[in-house]
């Protein structure tokens, strides 16, 4: 076993406990924190995988900008400082576990079907690379994504200011 | 040699680094405000001024740790190691010259944008942690501006990117020396002058230190630090301002290079020539915070959402238009 192997064990170690506390956590900034933690740890397994882009994206989209809205949405509501004991949920364990086992049998059956004992070596992709092919192979589902997200955008802007019209009737 | 010890010897001189520089802009700044400002204290005082610095860090050094009682301990704890990580990771990709760079990677730039965005989860975490309503406003001020300025630092050097063709840090300083002239002249004017306010803003200086504010909320989201957590706070904002005005110069100044000079000495002057245009732009820093008042809150997300995105989009614009047409 190579250093690089032993590595990547620790990484997929830790990507593991850091996911369970995500959930397990019955603090909601820690929970936070520990997603932190999973989406670290997969960006620099996607640095091992020579996906430099994927990784940067990574932290950048997620770390930098999920996240911090995430922890800004725990900040301006009144959520509590210390553990909540309301985070947790008993009911339906039975349906979680049928979920989360079907999920990861469909995703266990995918990954052996198209992978399975076939040795991919990449020497990674040029970023470069992947801007023409998003721009000219891929240009229109790109296009369509960014009217998903103008769509969000606005949707978001509308249910935010619902209340605008009746502001203004009671100001004049 | 073999890369392990390649990399603890890069790790070593980047760690030595960082806090010889946070140390010569504290010099600079506690010099350069005493004398717009005319206090005998940091000019005169022993050793004309320069012990003080020092003496600064050795008290922060032996202070005790204070943690109140109600803070959530272990996210109190680490939250200034997210900002100092965030900040030293960002030499990596200062080039001193086209050799003396931790490494040269495809995407500098990028990794610019992504690494510096994770400081602001350790400014959040603190604010939210210390248990204190000063410092719970410091860390909502300090999200709503890091969230807001983040979009003109990105679009600012976007411009840049599109005119070099590339994203590599060496790659851009090249092409800008190809081209004969830096790129603040030839055409990304106004793209430096959108990075410098944003970058001011992300270091949450003044006129952007309504997180920090200490008139209204004794000192924002670190309030409640201490000791030589205090201290991590303190050397990671001069170490971020040394970062941020080196990456500057570096995208718009030319970097390493000077004209006249012969390019194949370019090891021995590329470092002091990097050094002093960073010291220069964070002179004229400096200069902005000792003379100019705050900025209110709304005064400053409105710069930010109707002055500078809309400019440094347009300013992608006519980068593009340029690039096809020439």
């Amino acid at each position: 076993m190579e250093a690089i192997d032993i590595f990547s064990y620790f990484l997929l170690l830790l990507l593991l406990l850091s996911g369970v506390k995500v959930v397990t956590t019955s603090n909601v900034i820690h929970a936070a924190i520990f997603l932190v933690f999973t989406l670290a740890t997969t960006a620099v397994l996607f640095i091992l995988l020579s996906a430099e882009f994927v990784a940067l994206v990574l932290i950048l989209v997620y770390i930098g900008a999920v996240i911090v809205l995430f922890l800004f949405g725990v900040m301006i509501t009144r959520a509590p400082l210390g553990p909540n004991a309301e985070l947790d949920n008993d009911q339906n364990k039975l349906m979680a576990a049928v979920i989360s086992l079907s999920i990861f049998g469909i995703f266990t059956y995918i990954l052996l079907q198209t992978f399975d004992s076939t040795v991919v070596i990449s020497e990674g992709t040029s970023t470069k690379l992947l801007g023409e092919i998003l721009l000219s192979r891929f240009v229109f589902p790109f296009e369509l994504v960014s009217f998903v997200l103008l769509g969000a955008l606005i949707g978001g802007i509308t249910l935010a200011r619902k209340d605008n019209a009746l502001m203004d009737e009671d100001q004049i | 040699m073999s890369f392990s010890t390649e990399l603890l010897i890069k790790v070593l001189v980047v760690l030595a680094t960082a806090p010889v520089m946070a140390l010569g802009l504290t010099l600079l700044e506690v010099k350069g405000s005493a004398w717009m400002q005319r206090r005998p204290g940091p000019l005169h005082v022993g050793l004309r001024g320069f012990i003080f610095p020092l003496a600064t860090a050795a008290k922060y050094l032996q202070k005790e740790t204070i943690i109140p009682n109600d803070v959530d301990e272990p996210v109190f704890k680490w939250a200034p190691a997210w900002v100092i990580a965030a900040v030293v990771g960002l030499f990596t990709i200062i080039p001193l010259s086209p050799t003396l760079i931790v490494r040269d990677l495809e995407l500098g730039v990028f990794f610019l944008l992504a690494i510096s965005s994770i400081s602001t989860i350790g400014v959040l975490t603190a604010g939210w942690s210390s248990a204190n309503k000063f410092s719970l406003m410091g860390g909502l001020r300090a999200a709503g501006q890091l969230i807001a300025y983040e979009l003109p630092l990105i679009l600012s050097v976007v411009g840049v990117v599109i005119q070099a063709e590339t994203m590599s840090t060496v790659g851009i300083v090249e092409k800008q020396i190809e081209f004969g002239f830096p790129f603040v002249i030839a055409g990304q004017g106004i793209a430096f002058i959108i990075f410098m306010i944003a970058a001011t803003a992300e270091m949450m200086r003044t006129p952007f230190d309504m997180p920090i504010g200490e008139s209204e909320l004794t000192m924002g989201f670190f309030t409640e630090y201490s000791g030589i957590r205090f201290l991590i706070f303190y050397i990671s904002e001069y170490i971020n301002l040394f970062v941020m005005c080196a990456i500057a110069s570096t995208l718009f100044l030319g970097g390493y290079h000077v004209p006249l000079l012969p390019t194949e000495w370019v090891n021995f002057y590329g470092p002091l020539v990097l050094i002093g245009k960073t010291f220069l732009l964070a002179f004229i820093l400096i200069a902005i915070r000792w003379s100019f008042p705050r900025f209110r809150e709304d005064q400053l997300q409105t710069l930010a959402w109707k002055v500078l995105i809309p400019l440094s989009l347009l300013n992608i614009m006519a980068t593009a238009i340029m690039k096809v047409v020439f």
